[in-house]
């Protein structure tokens, strides 16, 4: 989860939306205690937004349930919309500014121009 | 697992003779913080990081045989400014079988939000060649290597952001050159709250390198 803070004037920059022009689904091995792991890191409001970006949104309920841990059928949903699902070209978007971000070959490009910062 | 605490040096045939042209080409600094990260490879295990940092990371080589050696339980992130540079990293990852995610940024503009109190081990090797100021991001090549004055200033400027990223446990690991001062370093980073060790110094044709580790100072 990217911010466009860097942008002058911008206070949040978060979360950017994504466009998915392209996106690439690779196979990942599931790990249960490493996903679980994540969970508890994650911003999860900001998950479920970039999940309905990228047209994963019934995937996920609305708050984090009790107990994740042991829900391997939540964790496998998360293993794949964490990783397993690669926006390959597309952009980001700032919630602020509409400023867009390319990503091209997997990369966003957050990179600002001088009169911008 | 722990029977291996070598770190093996990646494979690199995915970087082209044209993106030496543009990117910072694996050399004598990049595997002495291979050697030192090697050095350390048991505690790192141990410490069971879950996110990996590495900033400018020029052909992904240096995160690439971290990650190798520490396996898939764990998020592997690279930062760099240089668009080329950033795609050569996901490339020498995946030639390795790693994942590294990327972003083109300057510094860690545009993750520090998001890695706030996360980062468990962050690595730098910066630019720290001393050059005029004016010589720092010219160009491509000039990203790699310029430095500005005592080859300070662009790693001067990520200091005072290693506090809020590392996490309670996190490590610090920067290239310097004897020329960058490292005491100055040392006492920089200490009014941030930090401890130093010097892991390794080895001298490389003219270049006195070291690789410094920072940590929080324990309470």
């Amino acid at each position: 989860m990217l911010t466009s803070k860097g942008i002058k004037n911008v206070k949040e920059g978060f979360p950017l939306k994504i466009q998915a022009d392209e996106v690439k689904n690779v196979d990942i091995d599931f790990d249960q205690d490493f996903i679980s792991k994540m969970v508890p890191k994650l911003d999860w409001n900001a998950l479920i937004f970039a999940a309905q970006c990228v047209g994963h949104k019934e995937d996920l309920p609305d708050t984090l349930p009790e107990g994740y841990e042991n829900d391997e059928d939540l964790l496998r949903k998360l293993h794949h919309i964490l990783l397993e699902v690669e926006v390959i070209n597309g952009c980001l978007e700032c919630p602020e500014t509409q400023r867009k971000f390319p990503i091209s070959n997997g990369i966003p490009n957050m990179l600002l121009n001088e009169d911008e910062v | 697992m722990d029977n291996c605490e070598k770190i093996k040096t990646p494979l690199f045939s995915n970087i082209t003779s044209e993106d030496l042209e543009h990117i910072y080409e694996p050399y004598e600094d990049s595997f002495l913080l291979i050697d030192a990260l090697e050095k350390d490879l048991h505690m790192i295990r141990e410490s069971q990081p879950s996110v990996c940092l590495e900033v400018g990371s020029g052909s992904g080589v240096v995160l690439t045989a971290l990650a190798s050696a520490l396996g898939p339980r764990c998020q592997y992130r690279a930062t760099d400014i240089n668009p080329r540079a950033c795609r050569v990293t996901r490339e020498t990852g995946k030639l390795n079988g790693v994942k590294i995610e990327t972003t083109c940024t300057d510094l860690v503009s545009a993750v520090q939000d998001e890695l706030k109190g996360k980062v468990d081990v962050l690595l730098f090797n910066p630019p720290y060649v001393v050059t005029p100021s004016d010589e720092i991001g010219r160009g491509d090549l000039e990203h790699t290597w310029a430095g500005g004055e005592r080859g300070r200033e662009v790693m001067d400027r990520l200091f005072p952001c290693v506090d809020s990223l590392l996490s309670p446990q996190g490590l610090f690991y920067l290239v310097a050159l004897k020329e960058n001062d490292p005491d100055d370093i040392c006492e920089t980073m200490a009014k941030f709250g930090f401890s130093n060790t010097t892991l390794l110094a080895r001298q490389t044709g003219p270049e006195k390198l070291c690789v410094l580790r920072f940590g929080h100072k324990q309470e």
